[in-house]
């Protein structure tokens, strides 16, 4: 006979734990946060200083904390759309080409008419941002529904065409004439640019119309009967199928709502804070909302808050670059330990740990 | 009596809230069939699981050859030599039957089939070791199943309502196996709900009701009238009476329907022809994995047929086979599918928002919203005309029993008012309670002029109800049988494709 010994064991839960959905994000955030911190020391930093650089300053300096808001509206928005089909089961991973393909709608323009003016302009730029972007991922809806191809594939290798689409625009025929050379378009007119909506800041009226997208999608997936068979179709295809709820038409409106978002959230960056369109539009917006989404457990609110803390990661992260001599990638880093945190945390929602007992073995 | 070979006492396991079994007792002998009988929920699965080691009790001791026994793992119990043949069999299709054996058990190839061979002969388990087993019949999967269970020498075999796949001529034959091995020494713990099977092979009952024990009884000793009244506490359920068939208006006909799955190892429906009129039940009866899936997917919408061919299902006098199910439903059609989770309901969603599934035309979606009070107020008035024991419509539906949910199901589809209704397997996995509930239900609806459609595994069950039965066999459709002049004999011979010659 063996000596016993004690085995740990994940055990289902008889239903998810409600209160360890909501601290699961918090649990992550704090352990990211731990790892990332350990890893600076080991990198002979002053954890002390990158702790208030990274941690602190976002929120405690209120200029700081205004480039946090600046940040969470594209994340906020591209979250929220991404969730939506996320929910149904719709992986669309493509929304940095989305958010790209929406800059470039929203420029044309500025760029087509660089003298017109009257406030219907940036309204009108940020409609077709959006357009443009729900453009860009029904491509990605076509092949899937028509052609069965994979959505994350397709939708992800779209953004590199997105990007290939910028470097030829800003190039070729919609490089500013007078900018040296330099990859931008002309700098935009004044009406072409989203009202400011905190003075001294450069926070502006997108944040806002983010946080009303954000209640409008709660409507959506908590309310409607569109948002029920989409999540139907996530939680069981067959009953979708079932009750005659089209698979189609789920995956078209899942890629359609999370385009719509991403290309606002990318007309709303040239149209606010750049001013212009150039190759450094996104900072990866497209991709760490995947993260947000998640962290935000799915739900059109909880993504509010993971929005925050994730600009607030991208601006503590430049904080730290400067004040705490931080590589640039640690950002990165930061963002993709606390995407595994959160993945390891949320299991502990549908099943907890447990000790098997000494087991009396019998020789084989 | 012999000491037994397993004994447990006061054995006890508790799920959340749910008691699935309370200071259970059981002896069984060496050499001996041992059934183990109870209502689906009794705690059948339940102690099984226990003493086949997948999962651990939380109270009580149980004694293997009279020493204590835990067992931390199915492994563990199949070194003590406890097997174990589930109701779903673990086999690959793609493997040939010696490839599937080797998976699990060492040896050397050549070896293993004699072995193969010798038990084949040996026990009345005659099986090609070389054959894969997608071509392989249910009752030869199940061979391959017990074949791989007592190549490890098991002393107990724990077989899992191992006659609910099986033809009737089949099922004499299993039964022969299973004495054959008493004889040679191993004992069968044999789980059922089918009395009449119990009486006919087993030598020592226990039934389990609720998850305690309610008898322990020699079952021949006993009549079917007993142990039913052990199993369920109070008399057998009748049959529901039937008033002599005024067939009506012709409500669903398939003409010619022919379909060859995209999936390789689904079955290709061949020329079927079947005509349902209003006021009349027809039973589709057959082993499943014979085309039933299909068949039932064809004719609730889930597949559609090519516009050209849409006239090879009519639905209330339409040519229908190219319409959605949403589509068919608008005609006065209702489904109860074969798998209550994930299809008839959402696991993960409460009950009022089951019911938005294929009740939602009723008012519980208005202007792009769902209506909450509507669908609670729907699924409250269907939880209690249809006997659905829950605390209330916010319960999710994964955690309902099988039998209630199964009656939540029934109860949502029977509140569309259908013309038509179509049942998959309506009382599979649902205790007899509920099922007789369900069968008292549909004849009362037939009664009143619906046509209603029963594909079932259970030829009892089809016998009660049905005014004619056509069977399912290898994607064909026979002849329609009056079930008043048909003997089950007769239903069998269609089932394993020997229709025609008698």
């Amino acid at each position: 006979m063996s000596a016993p010994r004690i085995r740990p064991m994940l055990v289902k839960r008889d239903r998810p734990s409600l209160s360890l959905k909501i601290l699961a994000p918090l649990l992550a955030l704090v352990a990211a946060t731990l790892i990332n911190l350990l890893l600076y020391l080991f990198m002979g930093k002053d954890p002390v200083a990158v702790f208030h650089a990274m941690i602190l300053e976002p929120f405690i300096s209120f200029p700081s904390f205004s480039e946090v808001l600046l940040k969470t509206g594209p994340l906020l928005l591209i979250a929220e759309g991404l969730a939506i089909g996320y929910r149904a089961k719709v992986f669309n991973i493509g929304a940095e080409g989305q958010f790209i393909i929406g800059a470039i709608f929203a420029s044309a323009l500025p760029v087509w008419y660089p003298m017109a003016t009257g406030q219907w302009i940036w309204p009108t730029m940020l409609l077709a941002g959006a357009l443009g972007g729900a453009l860009w991922a029904g491509i990605t809806a076509f092949w899937r529904v028509r052609l069965r191809a994979n959505e994350i594939l397709v939708s992800l290798m779209l953004s590199l065409v997105a990007i290939q689409v910028l470097n030829y625009l800003l190039l070729g025929p919609w490089k500013d004439p007078n900018g040296f050379n330099f990859p931008q378009s002309v700098m935009f007119q004044y009406d072409a640019m989203v009202p400011l909506i905190i003075p001294g800041t450069r926070v502006n009226a997108s944040l806002l119309i983010a946080l009303a997208l954000a209640l409008a999608a709660y409507v959506f997936m908590q309310k409607s009967f569109m948002g029920y068979k989409l999540e139907v179709g996530g939680l069981a295809p067959r009953a979708a199928g079932y009750a005659g709820f089209s698979e189609g038409r789920a995956i078209w409106l899942s890629l359609l709502i999370g385009g719509f978002a991403a290309g606002l959230a990318g007309a709303a960056e040239v149209a606010g804070p750049i001013g212009q369109l150039q190759r450094s539009i996104s900072t990866g917006y497209g991709y760490a909302a995947i993260i947000v989404a998640y962290l935000g457990g799915l739900h059109p609110i909880g993504i509010i808050f993971s929005s925050i803390v994730m600009a607030a990661i991208y601006i503590g992260g430049d904080n730290a670059l400067v004040s705490a001599d931080l590589p640039i990638a640690a950002v990165r880093v930061f963002q993709g330990s606390l995407l595994l945190s959160y993945l390891m945390a949320v299991t502990f929602v549908r099943y907890r740990l447990a000790f098997a007992r000494p087991v009396s073995e019998v020789p084989a | 009596m012999a000491a037994p070979l397993l004994s447990l006492r006061g054995i006890s396991k508790r799920y959340g809230e749910i008691r699935a079994n309370q200071a259970v007792d059981l002896d069984v002998a060496p050499r001996s069939i041992h059934a183990i009988l109870g209502e689906n929920g009794a705690g059948k699965s339940t102690l099984m699981k226990l003493i086949y080691g997948v999962e651990t009790p939380d109270g009580g001791e149980m004694l293997w050859e009279g020493e204590p026994l835990t067992l931390a793992s199915p492994a563990a119990a199949r070194r003590r030599g406890i097997g174990m043949v589930f109701q779903h069999f673990s086999l690959f299709e793609t493997l040939t039957v010696i490839e599937n054996i080797r998976l699990v058990v060492p040896g050397q190839t050549r070896a293993l089939i004699a072995r193969i061979l010798e038990l084949g002969a040996e026990f009345g388990l005659e099986v090609d070791p070389h054959a894969h087993v997608h071509e392989l019949s249910v009752g030869e999967r199940q061979r391959v199943e017990i074949i791989r269970c007592l190549m490890t020498d098991p002393k107990l075999l724990i077989l899992d309502e191992p006659t609910s796949v099986l033809p009737p001529q089949s099922v004499d034959r299993l039964f022969e196996t299973l004495r054959r091995l008493r004889d040679g020494g191993v004992s069968v713990l044999f789980i059922s709900h089918k009395l009449e099977e119990i009486r006919a092979i087993c030598d020592r009952a226990t039934i389990l009701r609720a998850g305690q024990v309610t008898g322990n009884v020699a079952p021949r000793e006993h009549d079917a009238h007993d142990l039913a009244r052990m199993m369920i506490g109070r008399d057998m359920p009748e049959p529901p009476p039937m008033k002599p068939a005024e067939p009506g208006e012709t409500m669903l006909e398939l003409i010619g329907l022919s379909y060859t799955p995209d999936d390789p190892f689904g079955m290709p429906l061949k020329d079927m022809a079947l005509t349902l009129r209003s006021g009349e039940i027809l039973g589709i009866a057959g082993i499943s994995g014979n085309g039933q899936a299909e068949l039932s997917e064809l004719i609730s919408g889930e597949i559609r047929l090519p516009f050209e061919t849409r006239e090879q299902v009519q639905m209330m006098g339409e040519p229908a086979g190219h319409l959605g199910p949403a589509e068919r439903r608008k005609l006065g059609f209702a489904f109860v599918p074969e798998d209550r989770l994930g299809r008839g309901a959402v696991p993960g969603m409460s009950l009022a928002r089951n019911s938005l599934l294929t009740a939602h035309p009723l008012g519980l979606a208005r202007r792009g919203l769902i209506a909450v009070k509507q669908a609670t107020e729907f699924t409250r008035r269907c939880i209690a005309d249809h006997d659905v024991r829950t605390s209330g419509p916010d319960v999710e539906a994964g955690g309902l029993s099988g039998g209630n949910l199964q009656k939540f199901i029934v109860g949502r589809e029977m509140m569309l008012a259908p013309k038509l209704f179509f049942l998959a397997q309506p009382t599979w996995g649902v205790d007899i309670g509920a099922a007789t509930a369900i069968r008292q239900k549909l004849v009362a609806l037939r009664n009143q002029g619906v046509a209603i459609l029963v594909i079932s595994e259970e030829i009892d069950e089809l016998f009660d109800i049905c005014d004619r039965i056509q069977v399912l066999s290898h994607g064909r459709l026979s002849p329609s049988l009056e079930t008043r002049q048909t003997r089950p004999e007769d239903i069998g011979r269609y089932m394993i494709g020997a229709g025609a010659a008698a």
